[in-house]
């Protein structure tokens, strides 16, 4: 049922060229960060050890966010019950949250004196501590759960109803459900979901260092950021950042061989009935995979809505500004990110197998450090133009390039499923052009869209790094603006903010996820 | 501002005012400039008398304001970098982007004498451990005691953060080659590092640590503006590391008349009396009414340890390399 290489066409061919444009960014930026240096030092022991850290934790966090994911998934995947939608939600909030809200909610519930020890203590149990390495990919564990749980339930939610009900039909039971149906989805999905969950991790800089405990715990990002500020040492900067793409851009091509393209066939977009689950220890089953995650993803969340409660209605003006100001960059970031991403996963399914090497290219923007994007750009826009009038079209761009590998790993598989099931009948019948993605693409795209637009927008209400260098007064972003509360010991009020980032991003994320699920059920 | 400038403000929004006036441009760290820093109240002092339009740029921390300057070359529009502390004066100084001061500061409130030719003191402190005195009835005296105890600290990355740096240098300057040993005794009291001051300090204040690296004024925070006086710093016989702040004149700048003219009003009540309830340090030059009546209050210690410029930049990098591996077994 592949499909071969067909016309680009001009939105394929729009597609390749933003494709390109990520890994051109990134080249124009390191080359700008090189071009300005001096001599540097090169790299130090440190920095490699830094680097096998980086690698090490990216590796561990990858595997067991999947390894949980999977279960969680196949449980919402098997069940309905009455919240399960604003569950679906809440569970993707933790991977929206900003590193530092993150960071408090999780010290809040598994810290020194957080809740689990509360409750060890009044057990008679002895303490944990979140510190070490432990706490590093525990903390990795809680963003990514929730995103490889998504982007597998997509997985899920294309197999047609009909082959659940023709497997009921033939006795299966769940065991030969998973061999037949189950297995293979995961066999595509897993791949690209592992090899973004790895690359996110290996850019992680305050989380590492915060709940890594100390040195032992330095991430190659914690290397650039110590080059860039301390040492103005910008080629050891650079080559860091080049050493940590080439990783990245070998785990890419390694990762991408096995994604494969949808083997599974068409439906008719029926409810998904799964007659193979009804057993009752299969209920109990999914039933604490269920409620182990959400306490696990949930309690942190609580954590910081109830330390954000008390200061909230005290906010100062400044904080509301700085809200107006960040949805402007998310509104502006989803636009790019969905124009974006159509025009690629078209791309990507026109070129056939080649196409795997855009997304490849566009997957290059998660590994590449934001610190040194941010200086590149800033070395160039420099002479020409003030940077701090650029603050908020940059972070908008630089955004917008950063998420789109999220929204290309939930559009894709869903672009090619549409492609290769109906592709040929629409062919027959003559529909080409924008006719074609209107009719037949897009709706059956629109699911993984809006989830997709809403990560674009929630996304770029988070801090993602670039805009410090760029950053006014008058440009804070909503999260810039936590951390200036925090600096000024303000941390009631930094609390607060926190949580208004929190509510304001998942009602952005939801709004956009549920309009692209329309009546459709996930 | 008399009325009329007001709307004229309002009117042209700032760009009109902006060319009839010369623009002296000062950059300085983030938190300097915020509503909650000294930043908007200097600005309005200053704007009262230099007939100029003064604009602080905040860019990220003080390690970075150099970085900054640095990429930008002779190219920037930096008439004055504000925020860079001892410890990092020497690098500064040896990009040659600044011009001397030439001002003879007289009666300076600052713990060593002021000598440097490039940069001037605006307010200082002692880096130090603070603590709930609720939580910790009886603080350690020194470091070997802290090593001894069981209490918890949250302390800085000295490769991303001044006082984290500073925390290296006072055990450099206080134990010299027993350094490497002393931190090896502190590895298991120390929770955790932090990237910057303020993931450190949320930590502190939601109860994690006993202790945090802070500053001495750090309380008179609690007590001014929460009411709370349960915050103290422990004070340590070896003496307290000194964090002095600066600034300097940029060697390229179009208004050096100007500049100077900011740099003197730098030590003037003007700018000095606002520092204490925005920035929790010791102004360098004690305003005419003196210091909030909390300050009076707060610990002090004994003795005064700094690096020169070119000590502290001498060492810096073996420092922070004996912390490392101490804290990396």
């Amino acid at each position: 049922m592949a499909i071969g290489a067909q016309p680009l066409g001009p939105g394929g061919r729009a597609g390749v060229a933003a494709a390109l444009a990520v890994p051109a960014l990134i080249a124009v930026t390191a080359g700008a960060v090189l071009w300005q240096a001096g001599p540097g030092r090169g790299l130090s022991p440190a920095d490699w050890s830094a680097v096998r850290f980086t690698l090490w934790q990216a590796a561990v966090s990858a595997v067991l966010s999947i390894g949980l994911a999977v279960p969680l998934a196949r449980a919402l995947a098997r069940r309905r019950f009455r919240g399960r939608a604003l569950l679906v939600t809440l569970l993707g909030a933790p991977f929206l949250l900003p590193t530092i809200v993150a960071v408090f909610g999780l010290v809040a519930v598994f810290g020194r004196s957080g809740a689990l020890n509360a409750v060890l203590g009044w057990l008679g149990l002895p303490e944990v501590t979140i510190y070490g390495a432990h706490g590093v990919i525990l903390a990795h564990v809680f963003y990514n759960l929730p995103l490889a749980t998504r982007l597998i339930l997509q997985g899920w939610a294309a197999i047609p109803a009909e082959r659940f009900r023709l497997a009921a039909t033939l006795g299966m039971d769940a065991a030969a459900v998973n061999r037949h149906l189950e297995r293979p989805m995961l066999m595509r999905v897993v791949p690209g979901a592992a090899l973004l969950v790895f690359v996110i991790c290996t850019t992680s800089f305050a989380i590492a260092l915060t709940l890594g405990g100390g040195p032992r715990a330095t991430t190659v990002e914690l290397a650039i950021y110590q080059a860039l500020r301390f040492d103005f040492d910008l080629t050891r900067a650079a080559v860091l950042s080049l050493v940590q793409l080439a990783i990245t851009g070998v785990a890419a091509l390694l990762a991408l061989r096995w994604v494969g393209e949808t083997g599974i066939g068409a439906g008719l977009d029926r409810p998904v009935r799964r007659f193979d689950a009804r057993g009752p220890g299969l209920r109990l089953l999914d039933g604490a995979v269920i409620m182990l995650a959400t306490l696990f993803l949930v309690l942190p969340m609580v954590a910081v809505a109830l330390r954000g409660l008390p200061a909230f209605i005290d906010l100062p003006a400044s904080v509301w500004t700085a809200l107006l100001r960040s949805l402007a960059v998310a509104a502006a970031s989803t636009a790019l990110v969905v124009a974006g991403v159509l025009a690629i996963s078209l791309a990507v399914v026109r070129l056939g197998r080649r196409g795997h090497v855009l997304e490849g290219a566009a997957l290059l923007a998660v590994a590449a450090s934001p610190l040194v994007i941010g200086t590149g750009l800033f070395i160039i826009v420099h002479p020409f133009v003030d940077p701090g009038r650029l603050a908020l079209p940059v972070t908008a761009l630089v955004n917008a390039v950063m998420t789109m590998p999220f929204a290309l790993r939930a559009v894709i598989p869903a672009t090619q499923a549409a492609e290769a099931e109906f592709g040929r009948l629409a062919d027959s019948v003559g529909l080409a052009g924008w006719t074609r993605l209107r009719l037949l693409v897009l709706p059956r795209i629109s699911r993984p869209l809006g989830f997709a637009a809403g990560l674009a927008a929630a996304l770029s209400m988070g801090d993602l790094g670039v805009i410090a260098l760029f950053a006014d007064p008058e440009t804070a972003t909503l999260p810039l603006q936590v951390y200036r509360l925090m600096g000024a010991y303000r941390m009631d009020d930094a609390a607060a903010a926190a949580l208004l980032l929190l509510v304001v991003t998942l009602a952005l994320f939801r709004a956009f996820d549920r309009g692209g699920r329309g009546h459709v059920e996930v | 501002m008399k009325p009329y400038l007001l709307l004229a403000g309002l009117l042209a929004s700032g760009a009109a005012s902006a060319q009839d006036m010369p623009v002296l441009t000062v950059y300085t760290y983030e938190s300097f400039n915020t509503e909650w820093g000294p930043g908007p109240r200097i600005e309005e002092n200053f704007e009262a008398v230099c007939g100029c339009d003064l604009q602080f740029v905040g860019v990220g921390d003080g390690a970075s304001l150099v970085a900054r300057l640095r990429l930008e070359g002779a190219r920037t529009e930096a008439d004055i970098v504000l925020g860079i502390d001892t410890n990092l004066t020497a690098a500064a100084a040896e990009t040659g982007l600044f011009a001397p001061h030439g001002i003879d500061p007289e009666g300076l409130d600052i713990p060593v004498e002021w000598t440097d030719p490039v940069f001037l003191p605006y307010d200082w402190s002692y880096f130090a451990f603070v603590y709930d005195t609720s939580v910790v009835p009886e603080p350690p005296a020194n470091f070997r005691e802290l090593a001894e105890s069981d209490l918890q600290i949250v302390i800085q990355d000295p490769r991303s953060s001044t006082p984290g740096l500073g925390l290296v240098l006072w055990i450099k300057a206080a134990y010299g080659d027993e350094a490497p040993a002393i931190w090896e005794g502190l590895a298991d009291n120390v929770l955790t590092v932090t990237k910057s001051w303020s993931e450190a300090y949320g930590l502190f204040m939601e109860n994690e640590a006993d202790m945090v690296t802070s500053w001495t004024t750090s309380p008179a925070y609690h007590v001014i503006a929460e009411e709370d006086d349960s915050k103290d710093a422990a004070i340590f016989e070896e003496g307290h590391y000194v964090q002095i702040e600066v600034a300097g004149k940029v060697a390229s700048t179009e208004e050096p008349e100007l500049a100077d003219a900011f740099l003197e009003f730098m030590l003037s009540d003007g700018f000095q009396g606002v520092i204490p309830t925005s920035q929790w340090m010791y102004p360098a030059n004690t305003p005419e009414g003196g210091l909030p009546e909390a300050y009076s209050n707060l610990s002090t210690p004994e003795t005064a340890l700094l690096f020169s410029p070119e000590e502290a930049a001498a060492l810096r990098d073996a420092a922070v390399a004996e912390w490392q591996s101490a804290l990396s077994r």
